[in-house]
């Protein structure tokens, strides 16, 4: 074959190539939607229990997915969670925003709820959500649920 | 009485020597390839050769392998009422195992065996010895070309590989199935990070493309110089990639994705 056909064959197998890279990544994976997030602001959060928050886990407002987790650390002087979240800088919250952790569906992925609150001042970078509500755990509800249980026994 | 420990203690040299020049074998080849690129003619007739030539068998086993993957993952999923979830299931197994792993496999037996054959053949033909007769280095004028087209094909093929399998997913499990082509789409958006998940596996292609394509010099530069020493290199040359790159795959899953 000669030298342009070979040319033409191989640019076209590499262009391919990066099309299916392109592809993978803005179609099946979620660089467009995190692109998007590129320009952040960051606050902190703190629970008593985050149950199954995961890092990179969604956060929602009116279920609009407004930011990220970014990371989750445990204080070990309050033995809390830390969380901190990345919060798309389009959306600006009040400072009495409130967070909660919530699941998608029955027993699906845990993401962060923001419910905003009234205050005219906004939260800012490094700014702290002051109200939180732990994750639901199972187990905790099931032992709650057997120990009223047990008290309504007692008391027949 | 001494023979037999001065016995072990020489094959365990002999092997640790081995070891020692396969490493300076790498490296030599490594920078070879680099320079190698400032003749780009070559690399890139090697890349036809290679790449063009592994292309059908590459995109056709990636749309059987996602029509596999639609059928046996739509039907474990059913029983747990969560079939929207295919999308991500088999964008997820292709991106971060199959494409990489099956595409090292298929790339070693289509590409990695001509490799050997050729380059076994030139030494069984004497070419290799003209050619340092000449004052040519075979390393450099045959060996390096072929390695850096191989580095270059295998991370592009296994992307192929991901992409076709995907859209094979599609096809069963949208198409033929019936499972919602929003949901398919957006959980699978929702599953699949794009620096985690897919940079993972590009990486892990490239790091199979060194493998295959070093393992299949190697073994085709080191051939016995007859037919049979040619044709035991290509076998080995299936064998020892095809190992090499299952068990990196294990090492590397491990670093990748053991934290979350």
């Amino acid at each position: 074959m000669d030298r342009k056909g070979v040319d033409v064959l191989v640019g076209l197998f590499v262009l391919l190539g990066f099309a299916a890279l392109i592809f993978l990544a803005m179609r099946a994976g979620n660089m467009s939607s995190s692109v998007g997030l590129n320009d952040t602001y960051s606050v902190s959060a703190r629970f008593d229990n985050i149950g199954g928050l995961k890092p990179r886990a969604a956060v929602r407002s009116a279920g609009v997915v407004v930011g990220r987790v970014a990371s989750v650390t445990l204080d070990s002087n309050s033995y809390e969670a830390v969380v901190l979240i990345d919060i798309d800088r389009r959306y600006r919250f009040p400072k009495d925003t409130s967070a909660k952790i919530l699941t998608a569906g029955l027993l699906g992925e845990q993401y962060i709820g923001l419910e905003p609150g009234g205050d005219t001042a906004h939260l800012e970078s490094g700014g702290r959500i002051a109200l939180t509500q732990s994750a639901v755990v199972l187990e905790n509800i099931i032992g709650q649920m057997l120990y009223s249980r047990a008290a309504e026994g007692d008391r027949k | 009485m001494i023979k037999g420990p001065a016995r072990v203690l020489r094959a365990t040299a002999e092997a640790v020597s081995r070891v020692g020049y396969g490493t300076r074998f790498f490296l030599r080849l490594c920078g070879l390839a680099l320079a190698g690129l400032r003749r780009p003619r070559l690399v890139i007739d090697q890349i036809h050769f290679i790449g063009n030539h592994s292309l059908s068998i590459i995109l056709v086993s990636g749309l059987l392998i996602g029509f596999v993957l639609g059928l046996q993952g739509y039907y474990t999923l059913r029983r747990y009422g969560s079939e929207e979830a295919l999308g991500l299931l088999v964008t997820l197994s292709l991106v971060r195992e199959l494409g990489p792993v099956v595409t090292a496999l298929l790339f070693a037996g289509r590409a990695g065996t001509s490799l050997t054959a050729e380059v076994g053949l030139m030494k069984a033909g004497e070419q290799i010895d003209a050619m340092e007769m000449m004052a040519v280095d075979p390393v450099a004028r045959v060996l390096a070309p072929r390695f850096a087209a191989a580095l270059i094909c295998m991370p592009l093929l296994a992307a192929l590989f991901s992409a076709l399998g995907v859209l094979g997913g599609y096809v069963v499990g949208v198409e033929m199935i019936g499972v919602d082509a929003g949901a398919f789409w957006s959980q699978m958006q929702g599953g699949v990070d794009w620096l985690l998940d897919v940079g993972n596996g590009v990486l892990k292609s490239v790091v199979f493309g060194f493998t295959v394509a070093f393992v299949a010099l190697y073994v085709g530069y080191h051939a016995e110089a007859t037919p049979e020493g040619v044709s035991r290199a290509t076998t080995s040359t299936v064998v020892v990639a095809s190992l090499a790159v299952l068990g990196l795959d294990f090492i590397l899953t491990a670093l990748m994705f053991s934290s979350n």
